[in-house]
């Protein structure tokens, strides 16, 4: 069910995400406590290649470790297997993919 | 043998297959009594067509492991009076896997598991080349000593929560040899074994919860011995994508 590959892409992810996790974190408290209005927040972020590419690796990054995480449960716990879980791992993946990558355009470059 | 005033109440698992319910006896409470004790008295003395399994009786076959108050145990060195709660006990044929009858659970499944781990020896030389020397010193040697005394009880096993959830997987006994062998400079099975572990019910799959390593009647650590697989087999595939 989880084999090294998927195990390897879990595990390299988490490796990624750990600093974007806390450079996200530090940003948010930065933004809340600063007071910054959301024009001044996207004033900042529109055209940033440096946001842009911490938060589309962080968005990449999360897609893979959510779907592998969520395909171990839904495995141990709800008894999914064959074609069922891994349509569920796609799904999770490429539905978080999608979701982010929107959010992640739409502050940057939209 | 003094006895005791008090009886024991004992519920042992009888039934065929998934079918079965639990059957409760009257036993003789005894100083110093284990529960292959209580069981082997229930099948002389109460009812023989009680079915177990056991052997040596000293804690080396790894016969006569069941489940005792819902915990994995080697009955021949447990204490009744160490695991019985209010005099009572419940005995149970293994976790994880299928039942034969009574209290005695099919091991097939679990064997088979060493066999897909490569949990077997990969010969390196025949009979006229000399003996491979085993230097007792190195790390790699003291990691296959280190998990070595393994009896196949079976007690990891039923323990484990992840076969619980994951019947496909390899589980902690198998993959624990599969890394005693990886260590030892014997064995020629290096890529067979790292590539059996690294399949869909392999070694990858394990949560560290450490059941494994915290009911091994034998205190070992398989747990540790998993770890080191996954270690291992990430070295591995990061080497060989290197030099591909």
């Amino acid at each position: 069910m989880l084999d090294l590959k998927l195990y390897m892409a879990q595990r390299l992810t988490a490796l990624i995400m750990a600093p974007l996790v806390i450079g996200h974190i530090a940003v948010m408290i930065y933004a809340i406590q600063g007071g910054l209005s959301a024009a001044e927040i996207l004033g900042r972020t529109q055209g940033s290649v440096f946001w842009f590419a911490f938060y589309g690796l962080f968005v990449l990054a999360v897609s893979v470790h959510a779907a592998i995480g969520l395909r171990v449960i839904a495995h141990e716990w709800g008894g999914l297997k064959g074609p069922a879980l891994s349509a569920l791992t796609w799904a999770v993946g490429l539905g978080l993919l999608i979701m982010g990558a929107r959010a992640v355009w739409a502050v940057t470059w939209a | 043998m003094v006895a005791e005033a008090q009886n024991l109440k004992v519920s042992v698992w009888r039934g065929t297959g998934e079918t079965g319910e639990f059957e409760t006896f009257d036993v003789p409470s005894r100083e110093s009594q284990t529960v292959l004790d209580v069981v082997s008295w229930i099948q002389q003395q109460a009812d023989p067509t009680l079915t177990y399994r056991f052997a040596c009786r000293v804690g080396m076959c790894g016969s006569c492991a069941m489940m005792v108050n819902g915990i994995p145990r080697w009955t021949c060195r447990t204490h009744v009076k160490k695991v019985s709660e209010n005099n009572t006990l419940r005995i149970e044929p293994l976790r994880n896997m299928p039942v034969i009858k009574d209290l005695v659970a099919d091991m097939d499944p679990f064997f088979d598991k060493w066999v897909s781990a490569e949990a077997l020896h990969h010969p390196t030389s025949t009979r006229n080349d000399a003996i491979t020397p085993v230097d007792a010193t190195t790390p790699e040697r003291q990691a296959a000593d280190a998990g070595i005394e393994c009896i196949n009880c079976g007690i990891c096993y039923a323990a484990c929560d992840t076969v619980a959830g994951n019947p496909d997987y390899l589980g902690p006994a198998a993959l624990q040899r599969a890394w005693t062998l990886l260590n030892d400079a014997k064995d020629g099975g290096r890529i067979a074994i790292l590539d059996a572990v690294s399949g869909s019910g392999g070694c990858h799959n394990c949560h560290s919860m450490g059941s494994c390593t915290r009911y091994c009647p034998n205190e070992l650590d398989p747990m540790s011995a998993i770890a080191g697989l996954k270690r291992e087999t990430f070295r591995h595939a990061l080497r060989r994508k290197r030099d591909a």
